[in-house]
């Protein structure tokens, strides 16, 4: 296992650095530079910015001094911004970070028992309520959830606060918008995962056995039922941890997604390639930790088939 | 598993000396015996209804409305529903009801054919990469890995200043994101499934790799991958209207339910009709899409024949 | 599989521990609400963006003068009331020779940085010699250019900066030579380029040109206006608060400003309405209507310097030919845009330059007349529109944008029967398009930067950077160099409205209409005039039941 690893790691490498390479070209080729703006700026002290940030250099250039300063660990200047890239990400990656594990903990607290119920009693009202109510939760995007809740709890009933991330109530509102639609997305692939498994000779033949019906869930079906689960978790993880657009716009939050995207609107190229960066490290660790996890689960898998 | 006397039709159109090593080992009825399921289905079968009628409803519907989609009536914005008007009037007073059925056309069309190329790209490499394995799948994961890293803003705005705006693109542009999240799922289905008796059989009898993977792999995938392609449509329904946003996609006054249902949000507290309609017209999709796809998985089950 | 168990409990633990301590260090205190603030003299301010930067020698946009404006004051500062009034700022008392082409400034004697220095006219010789300098990244440094000898200084042309047009005459007299008369100087003196800095705080980070703007940290700067910064919370807020060494703290009664970087005019309003917030930066537009018909104490609706408009590319047939660009502009209804699209009271553009500048008679052209505009549409070559290429309509993405493109196209499709395409493009892309002159029609604004209308006609001479359309008049150049040299007002306006009507003639643009701006207000902030360059004197501002 400690080989695996040790090698999965040595790959990650490798793939963050093409991760690095293709972004670092593919932003230099979009249209537009960090300095358009409605009103222009006289030419002249266009090519003095150029100048100052070394963006008047060969691409082959800045690309080697990008490499060697990020070998020291610093992602540069932001053009947009006053802070540097590292302090901007200081300050949101942990904002991202809460708000994602709350989101988290929400979508699997209500995903999992949901779908394994609804697959445990397969066509039944157990079945299809909850299944109609994560339709949905999956139906509502987060840009209609949010300014629903948000209204409601936050204007109608003045429970929590409409915006901000000062006390910890403020933690609910954004959580549960990204939390209900994952758990609407958990539930229907458990349900689904669990189903494959509930249908599976061995499931029958202890239940033929006699073998008590929780007995069964919880020792056979649930470790295979959960493989889909798990691969979807993955990619989830990172999209979840890196933040979400959409709800630190719409509930002010000082988060990874606003730079993640606003970023690229801007043109901030250090900016763009810091966030990449931290989101390539985000979902190569959790397609790792998804892939270990598989393995545990599924001990037919060797390390090595990974 | 049955194995059903008569040979359907495609099954019949096989070379001779593959028919009847194909009839037992994938059930001839594989597809046959789906079918005659789900007309078992109730649910199901109402929900293929009721898209079937969506589909009527969205493609045919704005021949026989008496209002155009995109001709204005400043007199009239922002009127509730009524007689005229059965869904009200947008901000620029064109007939709602006219331009949820157009907006229906671009959601349903990218709906279904940008899901369709998502799920033959991530089944054909989730599969190949699994059941190969070894260095040629992590190479394959790794790439993968990659893709989903690369800032998708800035990749939708290079690919849109190479090329020329257009449908086509749309289309590909979702499938190239979509794709990704379906071969990480059917891939680790697959490692567990080729570890199993029958496959381990198929092996030693000499089948070839292409033939495994088509006729022993996927089909028992697919119930995962059917539940999780109906949580693609609605991802790549508000996908389109995040690319229109960036200037991809269908450009106004063509509407699109993403875009329809963009604007309702913004208007929530004062005009909700706005919301709530296209919104409805949207869920009532996903959910029929939904229960059919319950019914497809079930149906194409392979061993719930016997249940 | 016991082992599996608790090895996932245990993750979850830690999972959960990790959380929980997260939870708690990431919760500060919490911010006051409209009530509490109300109280103790906080104003709770929704500004729109976060500020790129509080250096106002970098700054270019509202959302930064909106902060800076509360931190530095320049000579002249805003007039609670009237943007055409200078109101005494850091200068007590100033008088101009005759033809207004050298002023002199006397500077108040408690006039003191928020660290206790002094405020002396060599602090402002040292601005404009930050900003003229050769190396200077300002992008409004084009602003001093007024002084005698600050071009040619910023060019390299003039080595020395004592032989620029501004002097020291003693610590606290400042004399400032211009290129020319130049009657408004005092309402060009409002603007943040003209703003004082503080050198001693810049030389100790980084100096003159550093570009990281150390100093404008909450724990570095230092300015001279009635508020200091105390904390700056990216994304989350500004807050400053009353300056101790302000010279008219007797008069203030405010003892802070939060400002909010809120970006999502919904959410601004939700604060609002919940509570959170005393103004907003603006009004979701569908909203405006019924608002002003159930909220009418909340809303208000300002004059707002600034022109909305469309550019015509002139290098591209059939836009080349006058008679079409005139068509396209008897051919819209800007009555029924203001009233029933854009619904915010903005006044339809019958002139490019902005009613409201004190002695300048704008021009009453544009009009609606649909018929006529058909028949200089058939004398181009295409009766009722026939033969008329398909030509694409361009705009940034947003709504707004989105609902105005969309209305006029239906215009010009029922009244000149040519039809047209819309095209939205993600902001940088659409500036680059723009100003490559890579469209057909594209969408505009433009937002006066001081109180003179050759703050909006100078952009189309030749070769301007914010022209981007292609058109090029030499009568006109010529009009705006005489207009910047002109000795009186009544000249100087002459000159301008010769060459606006050129433009209007012309009409590489089709104006549409004048700005508002729209914001809901608590009833209980006081003073907070209608201005029309949206500046307020913060000092005059107080809140009461």
């Amino acid at each position: 296992m400690l080989k695996f690893i040790l090698r999965r790691i040595a790959q990650s490498v490798l793939v963050i650095f093409v991760i690095i390479t293709v972004t670092f070209f593919m932003v230099r080729f979009a249209p537009g530079d960090p300095f358009s703006a409605e009103r222009k700026m006289p030419e002249h002290i266009k090519q003095r910015l150029m100048e100052h940030y070394g963006l008047d250099q060969p691409l082959m250039v800045q690309y080697g001094n990008y490499l060697g300063q990020l070998l020291k660990g610093d992602l540069g200047p932001s053009f947009t911004e006053t802070r540097s890239v590292n302090q901007i990400l200081k300050a949101s990656f942990p904002v991202s970070l809460e708000l994602g594990g709350w989101a988290l903990l929400i979508a699997l607290c209500i995903g999992l028992p949901v779908g394994i119920t609804a697959a445990v009693f397969r066509n039944s009202f157990a079945d299809y309520f909850p299944m109609a109510m994560a339709m949905i939760g999956i139906c509502l995007p987060t840009f209609v959830l949010g300014p629903i809740l948000a209204l409601v709890f936050g204007v109608w009933l003045g429970w929590f606060n409409v915006s901000g991330w000062f006390i910890p109530a403020d933690r609910v509102l954004p959580a549960l918008t990204i939390g209900l639609v994952y758990a609407a997305f958990i539930a229907r692939i458990t349900r689904g995962g669990m189903l494959e498994i509930l249908s599976q000779d061995f499931i029958r033949t202890a239940k033929a056995k006699g073998v008590p019906f929780i007995r069964i869930i919880v020792l056979h079906t649930l470790k295979g039922g959960l493989l889909p689960v798990i691969s979807f978790l993955g990619p989830a993880l990172a999209g979840i941890i890196s933040g979400s657009f959409v709800v630190e716009t719409i509930f002010q939050i000082p988060g990874m997604g606003r730079e993640f995207v606003s970023s690229a609107f801007d043109r901030d190229y250090t900016l763009v390639l810091g966030t990449v960066i931290l989101y390539a490290v985000l979902i190569t660790a959790a397609n790792l930790l998804v892939d270990i996890v598989q393995v545990i689960l599924n001990p037919r898998l060797r390390f090595e088939d990974s | 598993m049955s194995v059903k006397a008569n040979l359907s039709p495609s099954e019949k159109r096989l070379p001779e000396a593959t028919v009847d090593l194909d009839a037992i080992e994938a059930g001839t009825s594989l597809w046959q015996d789906a079918w005659h399921r789900l007309k078992k289905n109730h649910l199901a079968l109402i929900s293929f209804w009721v898209l079937i009628f969506m589909g009527v409803f969205c493609f045919i519907g704005p021949f026989l409305s008496p209002h155009d989609y995109r001709s204005n009536d400043l007199e009239k914005t922002l009127l509730s529903p009524s007689l005229q008007h059965p869904f009200g009037t947008d901000d620029l007073g064109r007939d709602q009801l006219t331009r949820v059925m157009v907006g229906g056309r671009v959601s349903l069309g990218v709906g279904i054919i940008a899901t369709t190329v998502s799920l033959l790209i991530g089944i054909t490499y989730g599969a190949t990469a699994a059941y190969i394995g070894g260095k040629v799948d992590a190479a394959m994961m790794r790439v993968v890995d990659v893709l989903y890293a690369l800032p998708f803003t800035i990749f939708v705005i290079l690919l849109m200043t190479i090329f020329e705006r257009s449908i086509v693109l749309l289309f590909i542009v979702i499938g190239a994101v979509e794709w990704l999240t379906m071969a990480r799922i059917v891939r680790g289905q697959v490692l567990s499934l080729k570890k199993q008796e029958f496959v381990e059989a198929a092996v030693s009898l000499g089948y070839s790799t292409r033939r495994i993977i088509l006729r022993h792999i996927i089909p028992n995938v697919l119930g995962v991958v059917v539940v999780y392609a109906t949580l693609t449509v609605p991802a790549v329904m508000l996908l389109e209207s995040f690319l229109s946003f960036l200037g991809l996609g269908v450009q106004p006054p063509m509407p699109s339910w993403g875009s329809l249902i963009k604007l309702g949000a913004d208007n929530i507290q004062l005009f909700p009709y706005l919301l709530i309609i296209p919104a409805l017209f949207f869920s009532v999709t996903l959910f029929s899409l939904n229960f059919l796809g319950d019914g497809l998985r079930d149906a194409l089950d392979p061993k719930s024949s016997k249940d | 599989m016991n082992s599996l168990v608790s090895c996932i409990s245990k993750a979850s633990m830690l999972f959960l521990l990790a959380g929980a301590g997260l939870f708690l260090s990431g919760c500060g205190e919490g911010v006051p609400n409209a009530d509490e603030a109300v109280e103790q003299g906080i104003l709770l301010y929704g500004n729109g963006a976060e500020p790129k930067t509080l250096d106002p020698q970098r700054a270019t946009g509202v959302t930064e003068n909106h902060i800076i404006s509360a931190l530095i004051e320049g000579l002249i500062t805003y007039h609670p009331l009237d943007d055409n009034l200078p109101e005494p700022g850091m200068a007590e008392s100033w008088e101009s020779n005759e033809d207004a082409s050298s002023w002199t400034f006397r500077i108040r004697e408690d006039a003191y940085w928020s660290n206790g220095d002094p405020v002396t006219a060599q602090d402002f010789v040292y601005s404009y010699n930050r900003m003229l300098h050769p190396d200077s990244p300002g992008e409004y440094l084009q602003m001093l250019f007024m002084l005698k000898n600050g071009e040619e200084y910023h060019r390299g042309e003039v080595s020395d900066f004592a032989d620029v047009g501004v002097t020291a005459l003693d610590e606290k007299t400042l004399q400032m030579d211009l290129i020319g008369p130049t009657p408004y100087f005092l309402n060009m003196l409002k603007h943040y380029s003209w703003f004082p800095v503080h050198g001693p705080t810049i030389e100790a980070h980084g100096g003159m040109f550093d570009m990281s703007g150390e100093w404008t940290l909450p724990e570095n700067f230092v300015g001279n206006g009635p508020f200091i910064l105390d904390e700056w919370r990216p994304n989350q807020f500004i807050r400053v608060s009353k300056s101790p060494t302000y010279w008219d703290r007797e008069t203030m009664r405010l003892n802070a400003i939060y400002f909010y970087p809120v970006e999502d005019d919904n959410t601004e309003n939700r604060m609002f309405d919940s509570g959170l917030m005393h103004l907003t930066s603006t009004v979701p537009t569908n909203d405006v209507p019924v608002l002003k018909e159930t909220e009418p104490d909340l809303i208000h609706i300002d004059d707002y310097l600034g022109t909305y408009f469309y550019r015509f590319n002139v290098t591209r047939p059939p836009l080349d030919n006058p008679l079409v660009r005139q068509a396209f502009n008897l051919a819209i209804d800007r009555t029924a845009i203001v009233e029933k699209v854009a619904l915010g009271d903005q006044k339809p553009a019958h002139a490019f330059v902005p009613a409201g500048f004190n002695g300048y008679p704008s021009p009453d052209t544009l009009g609606y007349d649909p018929e006529r505009a058909r028949q200089l549409l058939a004398e181009a070559g295409y009766p009722n529109g026939e033969g008329f290429p398909e030509l694409y309509m361009l705009f940034n993405t947003s709504e707004g944008h989105r609902k105005i493109a969309e209305a006029i196209v239906a215009m010009w499709n029922k009244n000149l029967g040519i039809n047209m395409q819309l095209e939205n493009k993600e902001w940088k892309v659409f500036l680059d398009a723009q100003s490559h002159l890579d469209y057909d029609i594209c969408r505009s604004g433009w937002i006066g930067d001081y109180m003179d209308p050759i703050t909006f006609l100078e952009m189309f001479t030749t070769g301007n950077g914010n022209n981007d359309t292609g058109w090029s008049n030499e009568r006109y150049d010529e009009l705006i160099a005489a207009a910047f040299r002109s000795g009186t007002e009544e000249e100087h306006f002459g000159y301008l409205l010769e060459a606006e009507q050129i433009l209007l003639d012309e009409l590489p643009i089709a104006p549409l209409y004048w700005y508002t701006r729209i914001y809901l207000k608590d009833p209980r902030v006081k003073n907070w005039n209608p201005k029309l360059l949206d500046n307020r004197p913060y000092k005059y501002i107080y809140l009461s039941e």
